[in-house]
């Protein structure tokens, strides 16, 4: 277990120095002045800090001394400067990031919880009219932009209904604290968790019908059934607990991928987190802070799968360690 | 012909070609139905849908016709979604080939790459590519082609590595054909049959990552796009749901069929899965 757990975490060191690298392979071949996207576009009119920048950098220097700042730098915690901001990247993205992990999170935990669950219902009925309302809606919202579907329960559930609150992470000015605070952004996390997670909701359904109906042709469910093992028990025991597993690997690659549509949660609610802050950077071509952003979120990834892969094997135990 | 039959008893296929071809036709069409720039003002404001004949789907704060809008948006979306597939499944296909057919050392390395490309979350990374390089039609295509191959190389390596062991192969190389030749006359096309499967929802996925990319302002400034459109009605909610409410709709149809077309080639190509789903 000691060097499995080692010979990941070097894995993930490996991707993590690769997406700095990335970063500076970005900055060297986008058109235009490499010390003008480090300062963001916006901070280019001060030549003086451009200047600072290129001695920083070492931008006369060779390219590989240039690639050695970059990363030392970067390992160092030092993400650059949001001249728009006028504070260091990396303290505006801890700042955000809280937000965005509650969001993630909850939005993973509602597309999962409901995914099985429609899955199981689906398989459990299957042809019948409630399964073909499951599959028919996990198609649609498979299909569905999530902005969209954003800003339709927006238009619904907050202009329409006035039933959840349609922007930020928190009531501004009401000043709560406490279990009152926490109701409060509760309320305010059901809209955004909800329509991140619906389109997983949808993948997670469809994975979990196919891997449900799969391991009930097989034989073993066939004794069950033989023996009279009652059918709930049957679904519940021996179905559901292998038919999961399928589930759980291809989630566990997804959860990263959740990050990436947070940006376009967030920017529809305007919540506090990093995706907000990656679509202010984008409008105000603030690239220090789009590439932290970035960076950050490859990080976050990073971290999920490594957590993942420990859990899965404590799941399933018959996964060898290789 | 059988195939052909048995795909026109897929009804959900079959309505995924009837919306898919309709949409082409669109796209085909929005030069004679709405002639002119889709960008210029033709009405009053705010137009609700239905208040104006001449005016359907209603119009925007600039006094734009959505559904010129939406018409020609609609080349835009396809013409993305068509060729960065092509392009990804180019790349895709080169890498898993390489590494599935020779192994060893070049797969590792290949497959590193590849795993690296699979774990970074792909729409960062396409956010981050078009705007470094400036939003243009170019820029757009080539990032969805960089964040989309992974699965492409995944596949067809996995397909190379059963089928190099199997006695035709074998006995091409018996007879000393060259590696690159073995690879695109022997191998390749007896894989064809799950790319094809995988590019075609591709093109689904290709489609709503590009409408995301215009909703957060990264489309191309000079081609009406449908994400681009629900973008500039994101502010105009309020006032306007009639400008966001029929392009995601628009969007949502076009990847629901390709999604049922893509659906219905699988059923066509793995037989052995049929009569799964009854």
């Amino acid at each position: 277990m000691l060097s499995f757990t080692l010979q990941r975490i070097g894995k993930a060191v490996v991707v993590i120095i690769g997406v700095i690298i990335l970063n500076f392979l970005l900055i060297k071949l986008a058109p235009g002045d490499p010390a003008a996207i480090l300062a963001g576009e916006a901070g280019s009119g001060d030549p003086q800090y451009l200047e600072n920048l290129r001695a920083q950098f070492g931008l006369d220097r060779p390219v590989p001394v240039q690639l050695w700042n970059y990363l030392s730098g970067v390992l160092t915690g030092d993400l650059g400067f949001s001249y728009r901001n006028q504070v260091p990247v990396l303290s505006l993205i801890l700042e955000r990031l809280p937000a965005t992990l509650l969001l993630t999170g909850a939005a993973f935990a509602f597309s999962l919880a409901t995914g099985v669950l429609f899955g199981v219902m689906a398989a459990r009925y299957r042809g019948s009219a409630l399964d073909s309302i499951i599959t028919t809606l996990a198609l649609v919202f498979y299909a569905t932009p999530l902005f969209w579907i954003a800003l339709m329960s927006v238009l619904l559930f907050s202009i329409n209904l006035g039933w959840l609150p349609p922007f930020d992470m928190e009531t501004i000015g009401a000043g709560y604290t406490g279990w009152r605070r926490a109701l409060d952004i509760a309320h305010h996390l059901i809209l955004p968790a909800v329509t991140l997670g619906l389109f997983y909701t949808a993948v997670y359904t469809r994975l979990t019908r196919a891997s449900m109906l799969e391991v009930m042709g097989l034989d073993f469910v066939k004794t069950a059934r033989a023996k009279g093992v009652p059918n709930k028990r049957i679904i519940r025991r021996h179905v559901l607990r292998n038919a999961v597993l399928p589930v759980f690997t291809f989630a566990s690659m997804q959860a990263g991928q959740l990050v990436g549509g947070a940006i376009l949660t967030e920017t529809v609610f305007a919540w506090p987190g990093i995706g907000r802050l990656m679509f202010d950077a984008l409008m105000q071509r603030d690239y220090p802070v789009l590439l932290g952003v970035f960076l950050v979120t490859a990080i976050v990834v990073v971290i999920v799968n490594f957590i993942a892969d420990l859990l899965y094997r404590i799941v399933d135990p018959r996964i060898g360690i290789a | 012909m059988q195939n052909l039959k048995r795909f026109s008893q897929n009804y959900g296929a079959v309505l995924g070609l009837v919306i898919l071809g309709l949409i082409i036709a669109m796209a085909l069409a929005a030069p004679l139905l709405f002639p002119g720039n889709p960008w210029r003002t033709v009405a009053m404001p705010l137009l609700r849908p239905m208040e104006n004949p001449d005016f359907l789907l209603g119009t925007d704060m600039l006094g734009r016709d959505i559904a010129a809008g939406i018409a020609h948006g609609a080349k835009v979306s396809l013409l993305i979604g068509v060729v960065s597939t092509l392009v990804a499944v180019l790349i895709g296909v080169s890498i898993g080939a390489l590494a599935g057919f020779y192994g060893g050392r070049v797969d590792d390395l290949l497959m590193r790459f590849t795993e690296f490309f699979q774990i970074i979350p792909a729409f960062a990374m396409a956010v981050v590519l078009v705007a470094i390089f400036s939003p243009n039609i170019v820029s757009i295509t080539l990032a969805i082609a960089v964040v989309s191959w992974p699965g492409v190389a995944r596949l067809v390596r996995a397909e190379f590595l059963s089928l190099r062991e199997r006695e035709f192969v074998q006995a091409a190389i018996v007879i000393g054909q060259s590696g690159p030749r073995i690879i695109m006359t022997q191998v390749l096309p007896n894989a064809i049959s799950p790319i094809i499967v995988t590019a075609s929802l591709m093109v689904a996925t290709a489609i709503l990552t590009e409408s995301a990319l215009s909703f957060l302002g990264l489309g191309d400034r000079n081609m009406m796009s449908w994400g681009f459109m629900i973008g500039a009605a994101r502010t105009m909610l309020r006032e306007a749901w009639w400008m966001s409410f029929f392009p995601g709709l628009a969007i949502l149809l076009a990847v629901l069929a390709i999604n049922l077309i893509g659906e219905g080639i699988n059923d066509l190509m793995n037989p052995h899965l049929r009569g799964r789903k009854k």
